[in-house]
């Protein structure tokens, strides 16, 4: 069970977060004006990386805030955990 | 075999309390024993040596081990609901009134009918379970099967035992107290973090335990003793004896099971996260391959060892040593020491270690360099067959001590995700790379000399103190006499005649691991699943190294390509119980969920169901049943009034400048458009465009918003609304869940009004003024209320709120005041009739994971922003012909009512055309009624088409979603 570190609550069990899927994802606006490839490239095409990987977490039983981890699908480590809106580097 | 119990002289330093006698029951004769002892001790010196019969052959087995290193004797402990199947008997510390039975033999161990298995072994061999039950089918022959190849039984009563669970950090964890473990904790103390030492044993001290070797300025004991007394003292310090680590997990986060004896507690479940982790779990003893090896008489050369030393239990009176290490020797020292006869040793080594060997000599025991063939006996051993330089020669004896050598216990350190390394002179894997922050010493880490394991103890715990930020401490390391435990590889066995078994405990012997390689199993995965070689209750402790060098001999390759099997957790069988301690809510995962008005319902005589929620399903009076209470119920509604608790409906506020245009963003249709004091029905969508969620939202000021969500939905809405919010569109908004703050009660029908009226508000109830989809703010009953007009049935319908705390005042108010007018409580099931009589759906019931607003015929859009979902309903997928649209079916037959599930065929190519979503017998109609979602539905309106289910089929009529008017006013 991995131990992850909300940005505004520290370290906490996995069984308080929610896994959100991959980060960064830009959704494509407007949507008069967004192709079908590119809706579904937003919708379905997701890098699922082995390594290192920048997800979206929330802590759904604590502080409900979501933010951004960065982990390895491999050995889940986690290298790094920043609040949206904070640059990904 | 014939085990007797040692005079206090012949063992003077054994660990039993012989004031202290113990009377238990084993396969239904009393015995006795003594406190200290374990069920295998008791056994052993009771003269028992057939304990149990084998897996598949159903041999006669004997105590072969001690600890978790025991194959055979496997037992039911306990009867009734208190049973507990496939404890190995070295496990379990005997108890006054302890009863237990050997699992798999039938009519009894000593004379057991299944034996006939031994003779039938040609047709038994790698794989028989494929190979031989193929016709007619396994079914046929899987009842015989398990019953003759199983194991114990588990009991068919509730658990009635009680479990805990704690969580525990600390700064490190030391898992084993042995020497090295006990130097580790020792080390890590005295930096001053905060320490956990876990050891399986009711005492620690591992093998040191056992006496002999010198310590510091003492003996062994003595030097345990000045350890557990400073451990104890220390307020940082916490020792769990008597808890097995059972799993290394993530993060450094290991689970442990801990045996406890306090009343009405049997075992407590820790979870424990560590800083730091110290692996001092210690090596397991290898049998020998010889032929015979599983017969009674065979043991671990340390669990004779162990039982003459720690428990005064001697294991026969006259013993031959077949080893090839030094500390097998022990074994032979501490049986002569104790007036044993020691017939032989024999070594498979040309030149034992020089300490060994003098010791032998001054005890004047015959030493031989050679290796045992065979063991010759059934019901247990009368001699073996060595060869040696000399020739092949039988010695008479009716024990044999055996050792292969040692074997890491790298059990915990493979799951922590560590990688390891095959070592060849030791002949099994040792730690190689951590993954994590732990670090293994002692002879989990392949080190087994004493002085070496106190050194490295005590630098695995300074440095896992170091690592968890603490100041590293000076500590000596004592002096300590070099046991020599000098490792050993396994050998090979010899050609022999007769079994020579790999792994006693699933029965698979040499000869199956050569068919599973010819029939070109290789991968050590591939042949454990074959021929089920480390399947058993042990999971391979004593069978995966000798297997791995069979099959390296075997295939030609070494030990370091033939790998390993993969370790997984739990390191030792655990009881469900305790996994499940942390949710102490009986048979379910989580806790109900209950009205505020539960007990209010209980006394109405609800009959209550898990609907996520436990909400009444009907209230039937005397003598009636499910169908007839719910027929009631619903006419009540259509011809009078119905009181049902709608208090698990989601009640979201969601409130702030940005509020109508942040809900426009979430929901297909206008929201912000909506005046105050509004209702509108809304559908929310995800990405796909499919509906995830429906209720009504209301509008309470403009800049305030209540959404109500299906039962099953509030946390998930909630979560939605957030994501959505903090992700996408970070509006000045502020989303609250309200779900428990407030209690539901609606009243539905035609004397709705007045049953409002009669229980006092001080709203005007005229249509004029409060008309259908507005909500007002005001009294019920004298009770802060809020009132909705929304109706989920089509008929008059008044959705009251208060708080949570006043849910039973208002039911009574309402009760009271509908009396006169016929009031009925109404459950869900009525509930659902009503709302399929009026077409409205439930969504995950009539909608599935594709299933578009316009499938539904409802609208969405008349907005000019952006909303969820709604680039992918202008995707041509979305309207293109053949999707599944939501319509009525009436049966030919009104009075079939087909059920839900139930498939509309006919369809080319693919038979099905849809299915039906709900299926309701409707009192008000007298007929059956259906929703179906049906490939382009809303366009075969009238047509007739065949619905089937399990061979079954009812004509029905297409038709559209309501089957009833509107009667809201
Ligand atoms: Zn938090």
């Amino acid at each position: 069970m991995l131990l992850i570190a909300c940005p505004w609550c520290g370290p906490r069990d996995e069984t308080e977060f929610v896994n959100g899927g991959e980060a960064h994802i830009d959704r494509p606006t407007p949507a008069e004006s967004v192709s079908d490839a590119d809706w579904a490239a937003y919708l379905f095409f997701h890098d699922n990386p082995r390594g290192w990987l920048a997800e979206r977490w929330v802590h759904a039983f604590g502080c409900r805030q979501w933010f951004n981890v960065e982990r390895d699908t491999v050995t889940h480590e986690i290298r790094r955990v920043w609040r949206l809106g904070e640059p990904r580097a | 075999m014939s085990g007797y119990r040692l005079s206090a002289a012949a063992a003077p330093a054994a660990q039993i309390d012989r004031s202290r006698p113990i009377g238990f029951r084993f396969n239904g004769a009393a015995y006795r024993g003594y406190a200290g002892d374990t069920l295998a001790s008791a056994l052993v010196a009771a003269g028992v040596s057939i304990v149990g019969r084998s897996f598949k052959y159903h041999r006669p087995r004997g105590v072969m081990g001690t600890g978790f290193s025991e194959p055979n004797a496997l037992v039911q402990l306990g009867t009734g609901a208190r049973t507990t199947p496939n404890l190995p008997a070295s496990l379990v510390p005997l108890s006054e009134g302890l009863e237990a039975r050997s699992v798999n033999c039938w009519p009894s161990a000593a004379f057991d009918l299944g034996a006939v298995n031994d003779r039938l072994s040609p047709l038994l061999v790698a794989g028989f379970y494929y190979k031989t039950f193929i016709w007619p089918s396994w079914g046929a022959f899987e009842p015989f099967i398990r019953r003759a190849a199983g194991l114990g039984r588990s009991p068919a009563l509730a658990d009635p035992d009680r479990y805990e669970a704690r969580n525990a950090q600390c700064d490190v964890l030391v898992v084993g107290a042995g020497p090295a473990g006990l130097m580790a904790a020792l080390a890590a103390a005295r930096a001053g973090a905060r320490v956990m030492l876990a050891e399986a044993d009711q005492r620690s001290g591992g093998g040191l335990g056992l006496g002999g070797a010198r310590v510091g300025a003492g003996t062994a004991r003595d030097w345990i003793a000045e350890v557990e007394a400073e451990l104890d003292a220390a307020a940082n310090v916490t020792v769990l004896g008597s808890t097995a680590v059972t799993g290394y997990y993530d993060h450094n986060l290991l689970t442990a099971v801990q045996e406890v004896d306090e009343p009405g507690l049997r075992q407590r479940f820790w979870k424990i996260r560590a800083g730091e982790v110290v692996l001092a779990t210690g090596a397991l003893e290898r049998p020998l391959l010889f032929a015979g090896n599983d017969r009674p008489g065979v043991m671990l050369a340390g669990a004779v060892r162990t039982y003459v030393e720690r428990y005064a239990a001697a294991p026969g009176r006259r013993m031959v040593l077949a080893a090839n290490n030094d500390a097998a020797y022990e074994a032979a020292f501490a049986a002569a020491r104790a007036g044993i006869e020691v017939a032989a040793i024999v070594d498979e080594r040309p030149a034992p270690g020089e300490a060994a060997a003098r010791a032998a000599d001054a005890l004047g025991l015959r030493r031989v360099h050679g290796r045992i063939m065979r063991a010759i006996g059934a019901r247990g051993v009368r001699a073996v067959e060595i060869v040696s330089a000399a020739g092949t020669e039988a010695i008479a004896c009716d024990l044999v001590a055996a050792s292969g050598g040692w074997t890491p216990a790298v059990q915990l350190f493979s799951q922590s995700g560590g990688l390891t390394r095959f070592d060849e002179a030791l002949g099994g894997l040792v730690p190689d790379r951590s993954v994590q922050r732990e670090r293994s010493c002692g002879a989990a880490a392949g080190v087994f000399a004493l002085p070496a394991c106190l050194a490295g103890g005590a630098a695995a715990g300074a440095a896992a103190a170091q690592a968890a930020g603490f100041e590293p401490p000076a500590i000596a390391v004592p002096e300590a006499e070099d046991h020599a435990l000098a490792p050993a590889a396994p050998l090979p066995p010899v050609p022999a005649k007769g079994k020579v078994f790999v792994d006693v405990q699933t029965d698979v012997t040499v000869a199956d691991l050569q068919v599973a390689t010819r029939e070109n199993y290789r991968s050590v995965e591939h042949v454990k699943r074959y021929t089920v070689w480390g399947m058993g209750v042990d999971q391979g402790k004593l069978s995966g190294a000798n297997g791995v060098a069979v099959l390296a001999a075997v295939q030609g390759v070494s030990g370091a390509e033939m790998g390993m099997t993969k370790f997984r957790p739990p390191f030792m069988p655990a009881a469900f119980g305790v996994l499940a301690a942390a949710r102490p809510n009986g048979a379910l995962f989580h806790p109900w969920k209950r009205l505020p008005a539960h007990l209010w319902h209980e006394r109405r005589g609800a009959v209550f169901e898990d609907f996520g929620w436990l909400r009444p399903a009907y209230y039937p009076l005397a003598g009636e049943t499910m169908a007839q209470a719910t027929a009631r119920e619903v006419r009540a509604v259509r011809e009078a009034v119905g009181l049902l608790d709608a208090s698990s409906l989601g009640k979201i506020e969601v409130r702030g400048p940005d509020a109508g245009a942040f809900l426009d963003h979430i929901y297909a249709g206008p929201v912000d458009s909506l005046p105050v004091g509004g209702v509108r029905y809304g559908l929310m969508l995800n990405e796909l465009g499919a509906v995830f969620d429906d209720g009504v939202v209301a509008r309470l000021a403009a800049d305030h918003f209540l959404l109500t969500t299906s039962s099953a939905h509030a946390a998930a809405v909630l979560a939605w609304l957030e994501d959505w919010r903090q992700g996408e569109w970070p509006m000045a908004v502020v989303i609250q869940d309200a779900t428990s703050q407030w209690a539901t009660f609606t009243l539905s029908g035609p004397r709705a009004r007045k049953t409002l009226a009669a229980a006092g508000t001080s709203l005007d109830l005229s249509p004029a003024a409060f008309p259908r989809m507005t909500i007002r703010t005001g009294e019920v009953a004298g009770l802060p209320a809020r009132v909705q007009r929304a109706s989920f049935t089509g008929a008059t319908t008044y959705e009251i709120s208060v708080a949570a705390r006043s849910a039973e005042r208002l039911a009574d108010a309402l009760w009271a005041a509908g009396a006169p007018f016929g009031l009925q409580a109404t459950g869900v099931e009525a509930l659902e009739v009503l709302r399929t009589e009026r077409g409205a759906i439930d969504v995950g019931i009539d909608t599935d994971s594709t299933t578009l607003p316009g499938d539904l015929g409802l609208p969405f859009g008349g907005k000019a922003c952006d909303y969820l979902g709604k680039r992918s309903l202008t995707h041509p997928a979305a309207s293109a012909p053949g999707r599944k649209q939501l319509v009525g079916l009436q049966t030919l037959d009104p009075l079939q009512t087909p059920p839900v599930g139930a498939h509309v065929i006919g369809g080319v190519p693919h038979p099905s055309q849809g299915v039906v979503t709900s299926s309701q017998f409707s009192p008000t109609l007298g007929r059956s009624i259906a929703l179906a979602l049906l490939t382009d539905g809303r366009s075969r309106l009238g047509e007739t088409v065949q619905v089937w289910s399990e061979g079954r089929v009812w004509p029905a009529r297409v038709t559209g979603l309501r089957f009833l008017d509107h009667a809201d006013a």
